[in-house]
């Protein structure tokens, strides 16, 4: 069989497996498990699941016109286009690039997020035989970014350069991981800082630290209230939403940017309602906004 | 095909049936059940950093690399806290030990207030986490002067409207006009808050997206190569 329809088959294989395990079979399951004194279905949350349907569906259409050959414009996104000029900085001054995925654990979103930012990092970094160090707060978190290295270096074609020793677990401690990072900096001067992912306090103690070291900085988070402190400390500041478009950006694979194109639209329909709530509201109708609220 | 496959399979699978136990109650049984493996096998995880920790900084102290002492104090803390905290209390389970062991009157054994351990990590770990968290204060006052110059119209925005805001926000500031305060709240909940809510809505909708595109198998980076 050819390689290419062999591939094809094989993703239209987990999608139709992803689809149909992703409802109806659970169904039988769940009914099976419910107890006599609960409801079957929480009729109050019906309309999270009506926005999530609508999401999905504007998802799945997106995904369908990228397979199918369109090609959506995604605007320029400086803080990814930096990656690139910062891991080619680092080559040049023959010093590291420094990617802190965040201090929380793999039960959020942006931990996840950040690994696959990485493995996009990595690939460039193996690509550049630049040398790669990531800290790591939360044990969970060390596997998952020793393979994703190691994987990434294996597709760049220089499984040789990998080195199990730059993935360093410091402490599940914010402030001991902190002063570790910040050690890193002061000890061994990486020409790049990326921080990718979820950050607290530690944000701008970790900025800073980079900042008076010289590193070009970038740095991406979901988290709002320390994006001021990126903002001021980095060159570059991915914030909320661009952090998420970073895989589909920097893979520029059509399905997923159709996915971020998906997302575009939700919130179109999103400012559509919110002004039609305002509008409700202004007249004195509050329909829409006791529906929104979340029960 | 296990390599890839499999986990990927079963990210889809829990991964729906956290989104479908959230609108059918029969199923938060199980998943309380399957968060609570989470939990235990995020316990179990902390064995892996140990043993990232060691053999990171055994190799810098056998190679007697650059700052290799650095490793030595580190690795010697983290036996010490192992031993007193772990070790001790095990051997004292196992054997029946009832008698407590003491040096200069304090228990060796255990992770308990009157221990070494509570002692070592109380009068070092603590002091030494504070004064990191310090630090944050000289760093916002340095970040705040870099980001204040004013070298275009949108960083004169930014210092006349955090200059505003932090006169508002101490007392003088209503003595040296009585609006101050009103005018620092109305920026922080009018122009502020509008700006921080549309970045939180374009952050949600990013994190329901790369949820999606998991829980659908359309991203597969986190499950290594092509």
């Amino acid at each position: 069989m050819p390689k290419t329809l062999h591939n094809r088959l094989r993703a239209f294989w987990l999608r139709a497996l992803a689809l149909a395990l992703g409802g109806s079979l659970w169904l039988p399951v769940l009914a099976w498990a419910q107890e006599d004194s609960q409801p079957f279905f929480l009729v109050e949350r019906h309309n999270i699941l009506v926005i999530l349907v609508v999401f999905g569906a504007l998802f799945l259409f997106c995904i369908s016109q990228a397979s199918k050959g369109k090609r959506y414009f995604i605007r320029k996104i400086a803080g990814l286009e930096a990656v690139e000029e910062a891991v080619g900085r680092s080559t040049e001054m023959g010093k590291a690039v420094l990617y802190v995925p965040g201090i929380d654990d793999v039960n959020n979103i942006q931990t996840i997020y950040s690994m696959i930012i990485l493995s996009h990092v990595a690939k460039m970094v193996a690509r550049y035989e630049t040398p790669l160090i990531v800290p790591i707060c939360r044990p969970f978190v060390v596997p998952l970014a020793e393979e994703t290295v190691k994987q990434s270096y294996l597709d760049a074609g220089s499984p040789d350069a990998y080195n199990v020793n730059d993935i360093r677990y410091l402490s599940e401690e914010q402030f001991a991981f902190t002063a570790g990072v910040d050690g890193i900096m002061l000890r061994e001067k990486p020409a790049a800082n990326l921080y990718l992912g979820s950050f607290f306090a530690e944000s701008l103690i970790l900025a800073e630290t980079g900042f008076q070291t010289g590193a070009i900085q970038i740095a991406g988070t979901a988290n709002v209230h320390q994006l001021p402190f990126f903002v001021v400390a980095c060159d570059y500041t991915l914030m909320g939403e661009e952090f998420f478009a970073a895989s589909a950006y920097l893979s520029d694979e059509p399905k997923l940017i159709g996915t971020l194109k998906g997302t575009d639209y939700m919130k179109v329909v999103l400012i559509a309602v919110l002004l039609v709530g305002i509008a409700l509201e202004t007249m004195g109708y509050s329909g829409l906004t006791n529906w929104m609220e979340q029960r | 095909m296990l390599k890839r496959e499999v986990p990927l399979l079963i990210t889809i699978l829990v991964g729906w049936f956290m989104v479908i136990e959230y609108f059918f109650p029969g199923a938060e049984k199980w998943s309380s059940e399957l968060q609570n493996w989470a939990i235990i096998m995020t316990a179990l995880a902390s064995v892996l950093g140990v043993a990232n920790v060691a053999r990171i900084n055994m190799l810098k102290i056998s190679r007697k690399q650059k700052d290799w002492g650095y490793s030595v104090v580190l690795m010697a803390g983290m036996i010490l806290m192992v031993v007193l905290g772990t070790l001790f209390p095990m051997i004292k389970s196992i054997f029946g030990i009832e008698s407590s062991w003491t040096l200069a009157g304090m228990e060796l054994s255990g992770v308990t207030s009157g221990t070494w351990f509570t002692q070592f990590y109380d009068s070092m770990f603590v002091p030494m986490q504070g004064t990191m968290f310090a630090l944050l204060a000289f760093y916002i006052a340095s970040a705040a002067f870099r980001s204040f110059r004013i070298r275009s119209v949108d960083a004169t925005l930014l210092a006349v409207a955090a200059i505003i805001v932090m006169i508002g926000r101490v007392p003088i500031g209503d003595v040296m006009w009585s609006g101050m305060s009103g005018l620092s709240d109305w920026i922080m909940n009018v122009p502020n808050l509008a700006a921080k809510r549309a970045i939180l809505i374009g952050a949600a909708l990013g994190a329901i997206s790369t949820g999606l595109k998991v829980i659908m198998g359309i991203e597969r980076n986190f499950l290594g190569g092509d």
